[in-house]
């Protein structure tokens, strides 16, 4: 098997994995990550919401916020992963389609 | 370490867009010379396992996550240029699409993932691997160390820019603006957990890859040494 088909297949693992990203800190009693709290730990830690943070804040409303679909926040980690890995799927393949397209563009020789 | 949006002031934003810019067109040059057309899938795949390592929310019992970034596997295989480009794009689809690191803070985010961090591994690896054959135990060892050391840097640059933001941007009373804390909360923050913890997740990441590609496919890691020599024109 060539290696690439391989990496192909580590990474769909990886896919499949992902959602150890959710469950070991859940499990860990892990926050977030430091400097990348909302607005309400922010208030929480510091006592007040920083003005210039506040405005920008809520600049970009992502469509699939934090790899969850809209309105899912309240459902159990189960269909949160389904989201995480469905969101792992999404984020590959358009970083996967980019990249080919601008592999296209720069490479030229063999 | 995906600053979000609000945490850096407008002038620190515009300062990280104005350095990455001739980066970007920089890497697109150097890389339109060196990159071959079979390691178009290499750079591609490079990218995905840069989007989906950081999905990996490694915690700290109680306390924070973090994870790695790959970049530094991927300056390995096809040089820091071609990591650049490849972690840049993992990390703009993040950001717009996830709302994973701020748009206004793309410029600083790929500053410390997709330019500091590559280079810095990238370059470590060179050194300790240096006369290193290919299929050696130095390689492997190289490629840990070079992970662990640059998150390591690449936390300290993000640490230092948050660090900045209150001195940089307060209100006549005293409230921040922006990131609230100091140098000196964010920098030990940002480098303790990465010293502790992260630090060691991109080296293992690094160096199991390379290791299995030693044994399955040596032939990407030679590409990768003449990315590694072509780049000194």
């Amino acid at each position: 098997m060539k290696t690439a088909t391989k990496l192909w297949i580590g990474l769909g693992v990886l896919v499949i994995l992902s959602p150890l990203g959710l469950f070991l800190p859940e499990y860990f009693k892990a926050g977030d990550a430091w400097g990348e709290w909302g607005s309400d730990t922010m208030k929480e830690l510091v006592g007040y919401i920083p003005k210039g943070l506040e405005k920008f804040s809520s600049l970009w409303s992502a469509p699939i916020p934090d790899y969850a679909f809209k309105g899912w926040e309240e459902k159990g980690l189960g269909s949160l992963s389904l989201a995480y890995i469905a969101s792992a799927i999404i984020g590959i393949l358009i970083t996967v389609c980019i990249v080919l397209f601008i592999g296209k563009l720069l490479s030229n020789k063999d | 370490m995906h600053i979000p949006d609000g945490y850096l002031g407008p002038a620190t934003c515009g300062v990280f867009y104005a350095v990455m810019l001739p980066v970007w067109t920089l890497a697109s040059k150097i890389v339109k010379k060196t990159l071959r057309a079979r390691q178009v899938p290499i750079l591609a795949i490079g990218a995905a396992f840069s989007f989906v390592i950081m999905m990996f929310n490694v915690p700290i019992p109680g306390g924070t996550t973090g994870h790695a970034v790959g970049a530094v596997l991927v300056a390995i295989l096809l040089g820091p240029w071609a990591a650049c480009i490849a972690v840049t794009v993992a990390l703009v689809v993040q950001a717009l699409l996830f709302g994973d690191g701020g748009i206004t803070a793309i410029g600083a985010n790929c500053f410390n993932m997709a330019f500091v961090l590559p280079f810095a591994g990238y370059y470590l690896y060179k050194i300790i691997s240096y006369g290193a054959p290919i299929e050696s135990n130095r390689r492997i060892i190289a490629a840990g160390v070079a992970g662990y050391i640059a998150l390591n840097i690449a936390a300290l640059f993000t640490g230092i820019e948050f660090g900045l933001q209150p001195l940089l941007h307060h209100t006549a009373d005293g409230q921040a603006l922006y990131c609230p804390y100091g140098l000196n909360v964010a920098i030990p923050a940002m480098a303790g957990e990465h010293l502790l913890v992260f630090g060691w997740v991109e080296a293992i990441v690094t160096a199991l890859v390379i290791k299995y590609l030693q044994k399955q496919d040596s032939e990407l890691l030679v590409l990768g040494e003449e990315a590694i020599n072509e780049d000194r024109y």
